[in-house]
């Protein structure tokens, strides 16, 4: 698919896959589309040419950049607007895996930022998707609070068998989170290469970790002219 | 307390003014307490006070719909936005007096044509505070509905709404004390009944007491609905606000 906006244009030819019950991750350099194709994916942007492809009256889960609340709701309400069936039962336990149950009743404004990004994806979750789409949803988090979410969020995906798209720049984290990691150029974007993770996310090792991602960054190098990164 | 002492101040003010211009000119406050209990008792204030409040509010709820939703039009529609602009500017412009004596003349001397006068004079400006709280809106939380697949109706209410509450707040306070200044007028010229027909009536005799009486008691009435009423309402919908981390 092409997309050009009024005056530049962001993405030249973004063609990939994602099988069910798999992590996707797109890297690539800041700037480079990634959130474009995801704005698209999710059908909030439709200045493009091509087509994607979901699961008929598939429910999506969006998780932004910034986590989005409403802020004259509680954490509850916020989570309770866009999914109002939701089981009560299964919404506590949610709540629970999140660390978010003493949060319950609180208002954003009062919730820091790693806060408010657990319930923005307890929000996602909430609504049982068969999509769940995120932006960047750990970036800026001090280092530890970001790899428990991280884990939380692998553990999280593999239990529910979640169809999962991801947008990051931070190479580390497709490689403890993907199963398919999607390298896109600089814009105008093109998929630059797409590198297949076979270990499961439980099994991998912190060496594991490191070989997947130096050899995403060998990839990445290899497939961009010098100077376009 | 200072505002009691200011207040207090007042009333001596009224009552040295009236010594000095006299009963003819200048009533004092004890008469013209006198004239509001004997209309009081006679029900012709309850009367006129309930008639004119009727059209206030009548006005009021059209203007705020109207100015609403085309306010929000306006804020999120470039198109409608272009459109209206010319039209908000000579409303604006448009003296209140001329509107209400072309609603008159052409719509008759009828209910309708008084409160929709008063309704289009306060039509302009609540569109532009509107439009200003819709030009406003968070595009990240209308993008973040979309992707959660809303409803209309829901995003309206919950999302959009409570953006909107302080402009709305700021529009329903200007607009009630604009609009019941202009309901006297329209009383005045063209209606049988209500406060500002009295006073009209009481001008007609030079009949100063009266004049007074009824302005004071109307003054009062619509205080005690901006106290009692409008300002609960605005601190209940600020709440969240207080609430930071």
């Amino acid at each position: 698919m092409a997309v050009s906006g009024e005056r530049a244009e962001v993405l030249r030819d973004v063609m990939f896959g994602l099988d069910r019950g798999l992590i996707g991750v797109m890297v690539g350099p800041s700037g480079c589309g990634k959130t474009t194709t995801l704005k698209i994916i999710a059908g909030l942007d439709s200045d493009y040419q091509g087509t994607v492809v979901r699961p008929a009256a598939g429910k999506l889960g969006v998780v932004f950049q910034e986590p989005r609340l409403l802020p004259w709701r509680t954490v509850e309400d916020n989570v309770r607007l866009v999914a109002p069936g939701a089981d009560p039962a299964r919404l506590a336990t949610l709540f629970q895996v999140l660390e978010l149950t003493h949060h319950r009743s609180h208002y954003p404004g009062e919730l820091s930022l790693g806060l408010a990004r657990r319930v923005a994806l307890a929000r996602a979750l909430a609504v049982t998707p068969d999509i769940l789409l995120l932006d960047e949803p750990f970036v800026s988090l001090d280092d530890a609070l970001a790899a428990r979410l991280r884990d939380e969020l692998g553990t999280l995906v593999d239990n529910r068998a979640l169809t999962t798209l991801m947008v990051t720049h931070d190479v580390d984290e497709a490689a403890r989170l993907a199963d398919r990691v999607f390298l896109l150029s600089a814009r105008p974007a093109r998929v630059l290469v797409e590198v297949p993770i076979l270990t499961p996310r439980a099994a991998r090792t912190e060496a594991d970790i490191a070989s997947i991602s130096s050899e995403i960054g060998r990839q990445l190098s290899a497939a961009t002219p010098p100077g376009k990164l | 307390m200072a505002r009691l002492a200011s207040l207090a101040i007042l009333l001596a003010a009224w009552y040295v003014g009236s010594a000095l211009a006299g009963e003819q000119m200048l009533p004092s406050p004890t008469t013209v307490a006198g004239t509001i209990a004997a209309e009081a008792r006679s029900g012709d204030l309850v009367f006129n006070l309930a008639v004119t409040l009727t059209r206030v509010f009548l006005a009021f709820a059209l203007a705020m719909t109207a100015g609403t939703a085309i306010g929000l039009l306006m804020g999120r529609v470039m198109l409608a936005d272009r459109l209206g602009d010319p039209w908000l500017v000579v409303l604006l412009n448009l003296p209140a007096l001329v509107i209400i004596v072309l609603a008159y003349v052409w719509g008759g001397l009828t209910e309708f044509a008084a409160i929709l006068a008063v309704a289009i004079n306060k039509l302009p400006n609540t569109v532009v505070a509107i439009r200003e709280g819709a030009r406003a809106l968070d595009r990240g939380l209308d993008e973040m509905a979309q992707a959660f697949a809303l409803s209309r109706w829901k995003i309206l209410r919950h999302v959009v709404l409570p953006q909107l509450a302080p402009y709305l707040a700021t529009a329903a306070r200007s607009g009630l004390s604009l609009i019941w200044k202009i309901v006297l007028v329209v009383e005045l010229l063209g209606r049988p009944n209500g406060v500002g027909f009295e006073i009209g009536i009481a001008f007609q005799l030079f009949d100063m007491t009266r004049i007074l009486a009824y302005a004071m008691a109307f003054v009062a009435v619509i205080l005690a609905i901006d106290t009692l009423l409008v300002q609960p309402l605005e601190r209940r919908a600020s709440r969240w606000r207080l609430r930071t981390a």
